[in-house]
């Protein structure tokens, strides 16, 4: 009895071990060199496999940082600037630093402003209504409103607004992987640069009508005027295809240009609400005209 | 038995209540807006300026490339402006307005009803002819003719097939035309002949048009090689690919093109404009359409200069009916709504279609259930509920693989659908995409 155990375990332990060495002579021969950078840079890295850099998942972004000769074209918008930096001192290089960005949605046709010609009852997706037709308001380059950058958004940064029909950006959660940016068929969203505070100033309009057609079609379309374009004292607005553009890059926040829009195009969020103090201090006449025009220090920029 | 094409197909019900309607010819408008686009390939370009006087038949935007056509001023009068208006695409296109003025036509045009059955025209002047002319697709997919007619190097054209099906239900401009001007068609089935240099050529009529195969067969009777071929009723025998299937038996391979398998396609509307071109030297202006719908009062055949408003045409057939829920450029397969009525007729306008709001809306959505009744009835043999799915999820290159290119968008798997599934929404997507796919991989 004790014998047949014996050679059992004697059999199998040989087999065992010659088993063992063929792989390990296996292993040696058709072993696939891997940089272990790669793993040290992957862990840096945020592990959202958004694709916002540009790469198919952070392994690819890892293995192509690794192999590149210098980090100019490579940026991981979700990690940002730090993550950026740990992966430039893994590889011993220089990494290019962005400034934040937001992702913006160049549209505010809300119901209320933008009224509904016809309606639409196909496929709730905007590429498929987009494929189709100018959409269901007279403007054809607004949002459709069925929400495909919601879908696509993997931080949980945007969710539509039923009230006004229009996706709503949580400045937060958003990590400008540019998700959205290719999913919308209209091109509304931009990326642009996050200041302090989160404030913006832009036009939330891509209508490329000239403007008494822009202005029909929606109550709060970019009509072309040139009014901001005339007294932007940075030059961050460019006028194109009968819309004005700012570059967030150019901007200050000044607001000079706000109060100049006839359609209340230009939005400004994030800047603080008119104070109470500041108004009864001025004179009483004017104070509830700048009150309903501009809201708080903007009185100091338009004098 | 009669012949049809071989897999799948439906048969919605016909509603052909404009049939037998004589074509009544609509005044044109006071502004007509015709766009530089009514044709697939590139966009014309514009000739004409601001203030220029132009005569009906006058070419106002020229062809740009092989694939593009001429298009011509369908009134006399002065040009207005040319700006951009919204098309049967929904989107705002580049359109000549012309302000109509009198009705002087170009010398040289012969306007008269006269039938004028001798060809004079050479063998080699009737492809440029054609061109000149701006003849496209009538059926609707507004291909132009010439290169139809232009057969590649290495190709041999053996039959040329006429498509009077009109398998769309409601529509009937095709019959009527049938019926009114068979002469005029066997003529210009002769000068089509003569241009792609074939013997046979075979006109597929659906049997629900008994009276118009009957005239035709007379008619055809006394000219050799054309032959009427009556063919079961069945939707979508109008594509072409169907009808080659239908009445010569032969597959187009995936991804060819009729010419692949000898034959050339051509609308009975395509016919008879091709008759007017070179018997009549008069470019493609006017069309024959049906406007048609349950509440319609005057449904009927009616001539119409392109660039007439839609509204100016439903006018005429007794305005827009109250109960309106949905107005269509074409037929209820194929056709689509429009979001203005200030769209203009154009070269492949077929019909305008007024349905009934209580028919106008789509029932709610279900989940797929499985029931194969997409697979069966699809013409092209694919699989609708699979590729609907590959494209609601982007998965591309699965979707080229299950042939999706190969999809007609005739509409039948939504149509039999019993979960109302956006079927072919969803494949036009992925065809639009998977097609975006393939440009970028040639590149």
């Amino acid at each position: 009895m004790s014998t047949i155990i014996l050679y059992t375990v004697i059999s199998l332990s040989a087999t065992g071990i010659v088993a063992a060495l063929i792989l390990y002579f296996a292993a040696q021969k058709f072993k696939v060199y891997e940089n272990p950078k790669i793993d040290e840079v992957e862990e840096e890295l945020p592990a959202a496999n958004c694709g916002g850099c540009g790469f198919a998942g952070c392994r690819a972004f890892a293995e192509a940082l690794v192999k590149a000769e210098d980090l100019n074209d490579f940026y991981c918008p979700v990690g940002g600037n730090d993550t950026m930096q740990m992966v430039a001192k893994i590889l011993g290089k220089e990494a290019t630093l962005s400034d934040p960005r937001v992702a913006v949605l160049l549209c505010n046709g809300h119901c209320e402003a933008r009224p509904k010609t016809n309606v639409y009852e196909g496929a709730t997706s905007c590429a498929i209504a987009s494929a189709l037709y100018g959409g269901d308001t007279g403007c054809q380059y607004g949002c459709l409103s069925h929400g495909d950058c919601v879908d696509v958004c993997d931080f949980d940064a945007l969710h539509m607004d039923t009230e006004t029909g229009l996706p709503v950006v949580t400045d937060a959660n958003c990590t400008a992987c540019g998700a959205c940016v290719e999913a919308c068929p209209r091109d509304l969203f931009e990326l642009r640069k996050r200041a302090k505070k989160d404030r913006k100033i832009y036009v939330a309009c891509r209508n490329e009508d000239k403007g008494g057609i822009a202005k029909k079609n929606c109550a709060v379309a970019c009509t072309g005027c040139t009014k901001c374009f005339k007294v932007c004292p940075y030059d961050a607005i460019t006028m194109e295809n009968n819309l004005a553009f700012i570059d967030s890059d150019k901007c200050k926040l000044c607001r000079k240009c706000v109060p100049e829009c006839p359609t209340n195009a230009i939005i400004e969020i994030g800047f603080p609400p008119p104070k109470e103090k500041k108004v009864t201090e001025t004179a009483t006449d004017n104070a509830n005209n700048k009150e309903e025009v501009l809201p708080g220090q903007s009185k100091t920029d338009q004098s | 038995m009669l012949k049809t094409f071989a897999k799948g197909g439906i048969h919605p019900p016909e509603n052909k209540y404009s049939a037998n309607q004589p074509i009544v010819s609509i005044v044109p408008p006071d502004t007509v807006t015709i766009p530089v686009t009514q044709h697939i390939g590139a966009p014309s370009k514009v000739i004409v300026n601001k203030g220029d006087a132009v005569k009906a038949g006058q070419v106002i935007a020229q062809s740009e490339g092989f694939i593009s056509t001429n298009i011509h001023a369908s009134v006399s009068g002065k040009v207005v402006k040319v700006d951009s208006i919204v098309d049967s695409s929904g989107y705002k296109r580049p359109a000549v307005f012309i302000k109509v003025e009198g009705d002087e036509w170009l010398e040289g045009i012969d306007t008269s009803d006269a039938l004028n059955e001798n060809i004079s025209v050479s063998d080699e002047e009737i492809i440029p002819k054609i061109l000149e002319a701006g003849i496209v697709g009538m059926g609707g997919a507004t291909f132009p003719s010439h290169v139809k007619l232009s057969v590649p190097r290495g190709k041999n054209a053996e039959f040329l097939v006429i498509n009077g099906v009109e398998c769309e239900p409601y529509l009937t401009a095709d019959h009527q035309l049938m019926m009114e001007k068979g002469k005029e068609l066997i003529t210009g089935i002769q000068i089509l002949m003569r241009g792609l240099r074939v013997k046979n050529a075979y006109v597929g009529i659906e049997n629900n048009k008994k009276d118009a195969i009957k005239h035709l067969t007379v008619l055809a009777a006394n000219h050799q090689g054309i032959e009427i071929v009556p063919l079961q009723v069945k939707y979508p025998q109008g594509g072409e690919k169907q009808l080659i299937k239908a009445i010569l038996n032969r597959e187009v391979p995936s991804g060819g093109l009729p010419i692949d398998v000898g034959a050339v396609v051509f609308n009975v509307g395509t016919t008879f404009a091709v008759y007017e071109a070179i018997q009549k030297n008069k470019p493609l202006i006017e069309r024959v359409l049906t406007v048609t719908g349950k509440s319609v009062t005057k449904k009927g055949n009616y001539k119409v200069r392109t660039g007439t408003p839609m509204k100016h045409v439903i006018d005429a057939a007794g305005g827009l009916p109250e109960d309106t829920g949905k107005v269509i450029s074409g037929g209820p397969m194929m056709g689509k709504a429009l979001n203005s009525l200030e769209v203009p007729v154009i070269k492949g306008t077929s019909g305008i279609l007024i349905i009934p709001d209580e028919e106008a809306h789509r029932k709610p959505v279900q989940p797929c259930i499985r029931c194969t009744k997409c697979v069966q009835v699809c013409p092209m043999g694919l699989e609708p509920y699979l590729l609907q799915v590959l494209s609601e999820k982007s998965m591309l290159e699965r979707a080229e693989n299950e042939y999706i290119m190969d999809c007609i968008e005739c509409g039948s798997c939504s149509y039999t659908c019993p979960s109302n599934r956006p079927l072919l929404d969803y494949i036009r997507l992925g065809k639009q995409q998977v097609g975006k796919l393939i440009r970028s991989r040639k590149q």
